[in-house]
């Protein structure tokens, strides 16, 4: 077919990718750590706005710590496709032999594996400042993981729609956050079981079966924004 | 098949079938919204718990019914439109979504209406009326989505892989919604009586939602065709038509 023949097949193309991505967000540490920053921040707001009481603040703190971490991986969002796009590296990946959606899969594997995770390693200490009950801690970070996941591949959809566009990070949120809900009600209100006593397994399972869902489908349609968002 | 298909691409081809179509839908749509309106608001009874409040249900569920069927016919119109590159659904997606967003509005008003006589509140937190609301954001994405681009065929584009998106996650946030709802459930206040509707006060309802889908039909075609008439205006037959109504 071409004329230079890609040498090896799928699994270098995404492992390329996924190593490419990871250096290059490694040495701009700002852009990792900024999500981090703002997470922090959000919730040292809710205390100073609502009340420092601890019982007050211990109940609504699942709530809390999921909206703030959700709103903060759809901060960096806008990041995920930029300099590509910028640069034309996102051209090349297009032009590439490999599936666009492995390769677009890769990617957003980077954002979660950068955003998603230290989120949710970081929401059990804010979750000490909340005054979080015993015993959700390691639910919080669990749920927080796997939800994330779900939101990074949700929000790449999002992201590669509107790379294209000058000013597309206020439309980014009003396209993503609708299909960012389900992952909210399951994530939070796995939190909120374990607190309570009940059983967390449905929620974590419903959690999984999102990301399920979300890996499957997902990749196809990052593929298909990527395609619009080049030729427009 | 085929054949029909590549009529289908035609803009020009519709532009004439739907002039034939449209008139017989207004005049369905007006005589069903007629005859539902006057049985449903004077001759229906009343409802023996909410007296004459429930009447808005002859205008709520109609419009809630359209609000998720116009979504549905508007990430269909755009998978059409992605595979066959049939430009008339993507015109037809483009008119649908307002309307759609309207329905949705006009679903949520009513409900927030109907929900002062029998919640006491204009607002709750129900899952059904979350998801309605979320429904909107959803619409009001695709629109924004689709004005945001500056060449018309990425906003079409994009519009419909959002839509498609959107129609895969309702079934997914209408789900979880409900669960969300039963799991916060506020403890004092049952909805009886509606389950067992009598059958004077469900013709109506049949009768109205079939006028709104009629209306709805109608008025897509018509708005479909001028959106034909602007985005053909350079085309031959365009202009003879215009030569025409001179």
């Amino acid at each position: 077919m071409s004329m230079h023949a890609p040498s090896g097949g799928l699994m270098v193309a995404v492992s390329a990718t996924f190593k490419r991505d990871l250096t290059l967000l490694l040495r701009r540490r700002g852009e990792v750590l900024n999500p981090l920053v703002f997470f922090a921040l959000v919730i040292t707001l809710f205390p100073i706005g609502i009340s420092p009481d601890p019982q007050l603040l211990a109940e609504i703190a699942p709530g809390l710590l999921w909206v703030a971490a959700l709103l903060a991986a759809l901060l960096s969002l806008d990041s995920l496709f930029r300099s590509d796009y910028d640069d034309g590296s996102l051209e090349q990946l297009l032009l590439a032999p490999q599936p666009l959606a492995a390769l677009s899969l890769a990617k957003v594997a980077v954002h979660w594996l950068l955003t998603g995770l230290p989120l949710a390693l970081m929401a059990p200490i804010l979750g000490i400042m909340l005054a979080l009950p015993a015993g959700s801690y390691l639910i919080l970070a669990l749920s927080l993981a796997l939800g994330t996941a779900s939101l990074s591949l949700i929000g790449a959809i999002g992201a590669a729609l509107t790379v294209g566009l000058a000013r597309g990070g206020v439309l980014l949120s009003l396209l993503v956050l609708p299909l960012y809900i389900p992952v909210l009600i399951f994530g939070a209100g796995a939190v909120q079981a374990a607190i309570l006593g009940d059983g967390i397994a449905a929620h974590i399972a419903i959690l999984g079966a999102l990301l399920a869902i979300s890996l499957m489908l997902a990749p196809w349609a990052i593929a298909a924004s990527l395609r619009i968002s080049i030729n427009g | 098949m085929w054949a029909f298909i590549n009529k289908l691409r035609s803009p020009k081809w519709f532009y004439s079938i739907s002039a034939k179509l449209q008139p017989w839908f207004w005049a369905a749509a007006a005589l069903l919204l007629l005859v539902g309106t006057v049985w449903g608001l004077a001759f229906a009874p009343a409802d023996y718990q909410q007296g004459n409040s429930f009447r808005i249900i002859y205008v709520h569920v109609p419009a809630a019914f359209l609000a998720q069927s116009i979504f549905v016919s508007m990430a269909i119109s755009g998978l059409v439109f992605m595979v066959w590159k049939i430009k008339v659904a993507d015109m037809a997606a483009t008119v649908m979504a307002p309307l759609g967003a309207a329905m949705t509005f006009v679903a949520l008003f009513s409900g927030a209406v109907w929900g002062v006589p029998t919640w006491g509140t204009w607002w709750m937190w129900d899952a059904r009326l979350t998801s309605m609301l979320i429904l909107l954001f959803l619409y009001l994405g695709v629109i924004a989505l689709r004005g945001a681009f500056n060449s018309r065929d990425s906003g079409s584009r994009a519009a419909s892989v959002l839509a498609m998106v959107g129609v895969i996650n309702i079934p997914i946030i209408k789900y979880s919604v409900d669960w969300w709802y039963t799991l916060h459930q506020p403890a004092s206040f049952t909805i009886t009586g509606r389950s067992a509707m009598p059958m004077e006060m469900w013709a109506p309802l049949l009768i109205m939602v079939l006028g709104f889908y009629c209306f709805f039909i109608a008025l897509t075609l018509m708005r479909t065709r001028s959106e034909i008439l602007r985005r053909e205006t350079n085309k031959r037959w365009v202009q003879e038509l215009v030569e025409e109504v001179r």
